[in-house]
């Protein structure tokens, strides 16, 4: 299969979750949604149900899940919700709800009582502080709750064997992603950003055993190419989403690559892999504590700026001239970590944009102006 | 050698402005029409462009589209840019000292950081109409004036009035509301203006202002506004006679950059 071809697999996987949760329920499987951000999926998998993530939609417009949600609510989430509404995906068996951000947290009772009877609606409080013996068995009972639940979902019971097999398919994945984003940074000619992020966001639709076999295949191709001479501008991309194709195709029409990201539905989801020689659930117990870097997560050490350092490293690293920001509205960590990212940025030199979005943008003019002239100052520097 | 002609176009979201360059250096000839993106206004300002210089297209060596509406001169134009690039461009050529560029445009303003006569940082309003000239156009329609006498008018001012600065609806109420108290309605156009400023003002010290500070846009013909800006920002602000056309200005010296190549 040429890659135009794998990558159209890939186009069309992100774009039809609908299709594709039809499709599972018929094949009689039982499928979960999980929300944002950091829900162990390993125990979806290994409860022999499909996980399928739940971030919103750019097609939709929020009209139902108004009647739960408050209005300074970010549409990822009400769009999430408006789709479990309006019948595109409430064939799912079950839905977890982590509540990371102040927008989750209360919307995970909205979820629950806007469902009632209809599915399962399974509460995930993460811990605030996660490093120490206590955090980590506090992440262990959340986490075996889920599992419960899961269980009661799924009708059989998840073995340590059945997690243990789940995090070694799910470590897998990860580093397959982590070196799929590496070959698209080499290869932005081929891999445009569209692309990239529909390779990225299939992962989030498919069982990850299935994915993986798909990503090495187009991995192995990418390696095997030429390398590209690009003329136009590099940049990173951060942010908690960046799947808007109008967005995506302006970076295109003015020639920028996206060569690394920190972005939460991309590159923070996978960069951390979960411990194999450890009891299951401390392993990804574990894996939740070693997350770092992260807008969403607390820093014991924030008043350092690690995070803003380690994007503007991710920059220089990734020998890109920039970094778009791309802010959802009503995104209060984003928002309140701002100023941090800027003056790292600053500091090292970094130009970068900051570009307001929602997912009910349907005006883009101005964000293709923005970028544009993002472009240009690149190109002049 | 025979001389160079360029063209830029700067299709607005309420004005379509042309400007002709002669070898980069001359301002040939230029047009303005009232309406901007997707009316017949770029059109009819190419035509007048042309036929103020003497022209046909055929005797233009390159043409460059910038504005809101730049992607659909695609077919008339041989390149298009952002109006950003090209309002850095039309000012740093009117103004050689200018480091920062204040352009408040029909539903978006700018802040543009140069050095050396290239943009080296910039920063856009949001989504949000409040200080843009649709903000003032808003605001004139409730007030019953013309919004070119707006400057005029609120220099007639005697006594503070605060309007809001946070959204065009709730301002638009808020003017309403001082109305129908009987509020001067001089006062309250001078009240808009303090509100125009101090939104623009936000935004520019986002990204600094270094002085030469140079207003371009339509909004820059309202010394209102200005005056202003002035105040809050605490320096000296320089505008063109040329301000509506600073853009096609920018645009018409890139092309010439591009025939030239």
């Amino acid at each position: 299969m040429s890659i135009e071809n794998r990558l159209q697999e890939f186009a069309k996987t992100a774009a039809s979750p609908r299709q594709l949760l039809d499709n599972y329920k018929k094949a009689g499987k039982k499928v979960i949604g999980v929300l944002p951000y950091y829900a162990p999926e390993e125990l979806v998998y290994a409860a022999g149900m499909i996980p399928m993530g739940m971030w919103g939609s750019n097609k939709k417009t929020i009209s139902r899940a108004k009647e739960y949600c408050a209005t300074f609510y970010c549409t990822i989430a009400q769009l999430a919700l408006e789709m479990l509404l309006d019948g595109t995906m409430d064939q799912l068996d079950g839905i977890i709800t982590p509540t990371i951000c102040d927008t989750l947290r209360p919307m995970s009772q909205n979820f629950r009582v806007a469902m009632g009877d209809k599915m399962s609606v399974i509460f995930l409080a993460h811990p605030q502080n996660r490093f120490d013996s206590f955090g980590l068995q506090f992440c262990v009972d959340q986490y075996t709750n889920v599992k419960k639940e899961l269980e009661k979902v799924a009708g059989k019971e998840i073995t340590d064997d059945d997690i243990r097999e789940a995090i070694r398919v799910y470590n897998e994945s990860r580093a397959a992603r982590r070196a799929f984003v590496k070959l698209a940074a080499e290869h932005p000619d081929v891999i445009t950003a569209t692309s990239r992020s529909n390779v990225l966001k299939a992962a989030w639709f498919m069982p990850k055993n299935v994915y993986t076999v798909m990503l090495k295949a187009l991995n192995e191709e990418l390696a095997a190419l030429p390398a590209c001479d690009w003329k136009g501008t590099k940049i990173v991309t951060s942010g908690i989403i960046c799947d808007n194709p109008h967005l995506l195709a302006a970076l295109e029409e003015n020639q920028i690559a996206i060569v690394a990201d920190d972005v939460a539905h991309e590159s923070r989801a996978f960069r951390t892999d979960v411990p194999e020689d450890d009891d299951p659930m401390m392993a990804l117990a574990k894996q939740f504590a070693a997350i770092d870097y992260d807008v969403l997560l607390y820093d014991p050490a924030s008043a350092k700026n690690r995070r803003g350092e380690f994007v503007a490293n991710l920059v220089k690293e990734s020998r890109a001239q920039g970094l778009v920001l791309f802010m959802q509205q009503f995104c209060d960590p984003e928002e309140m970590e701002y100023p941090y990212l800027k003056k790292a940025l600053d500091n090292a030199g970094i130009p970068h944009i900051k570009l307001g979005i929602d997912q009910q943008m349907r005006d883009f003019g101005q964000a293709q102006t923005a970028l544009q002239a993002f472009a240009d100052v690149l190109a002049m520097q | 050698m025979a001389d160079l002609y360029t063209l830029g176009i700067d299709v607005g979201s309420t004005a379509s402005k042309c400007l002709i360059l002669k070898n980069g250096q001359e301002i040939a000839a230029k047009s303005l029409v009232d309406v901007g993106a997707g009316t017949s206004g770029p059109k009819r300002a190419i035509d007048a462009v042309l036929a103020n210089a003497g022209m046909e297209a055929g005797d233009l060596a390159y043409t460059l589209a910038t504005g809101y509406g730049r992607m659909s001169l695609m077919g008339l134009a041989d390149r298009q840019m952002s109006e950003l690039s090209c309002h850095a461009k039309g000012a740093a050529f009117l103004f050689p000292g200018v480091h920062t560029v204040i352009d408040i445009g029909g539903q978006d303003v700018k802040v543009l950081h140069i050095d050396d006569g290239v943009m080296v940082n910039f920063q856009m309003n949001d989504k949000c109409a409040a200080g843009t000239g649709r903000f003032l156009d808003v605001m004139a329609r409730v007030l019953e004036v013309k919004v070119e006498e707006m400057g005029r008018l609120g220099a007639l001012s005697t006594k503070q009035v605060a309007i809001s600065s946070t959204c065009t609806v709730f301002a638009e109420s808020e003017v309403i509301s001082q109305l129908a108290q009987g509020t001067d309605r001089n006062d309250i156009i001078a009240g808009i203006h303090r509100s125009v400023a101090s939104r623009v003002v936000g935004l520019a010290h986002r990204i600094g202002v270094q002085q030469q500070v140079v207003m371009t846009g339509g909004v820059a013909q309202n010394t209102g506004v200005v005056e202003a800006l002035k105040d809050q920002l605490g320096c000296e602000i320089f505008t063109s006679p040329l301000t509506q056309y600073n853009g096609a200005l920018g645009a018409a010296l890139f092309a010439y950059q591009c025939a030239t190549k």
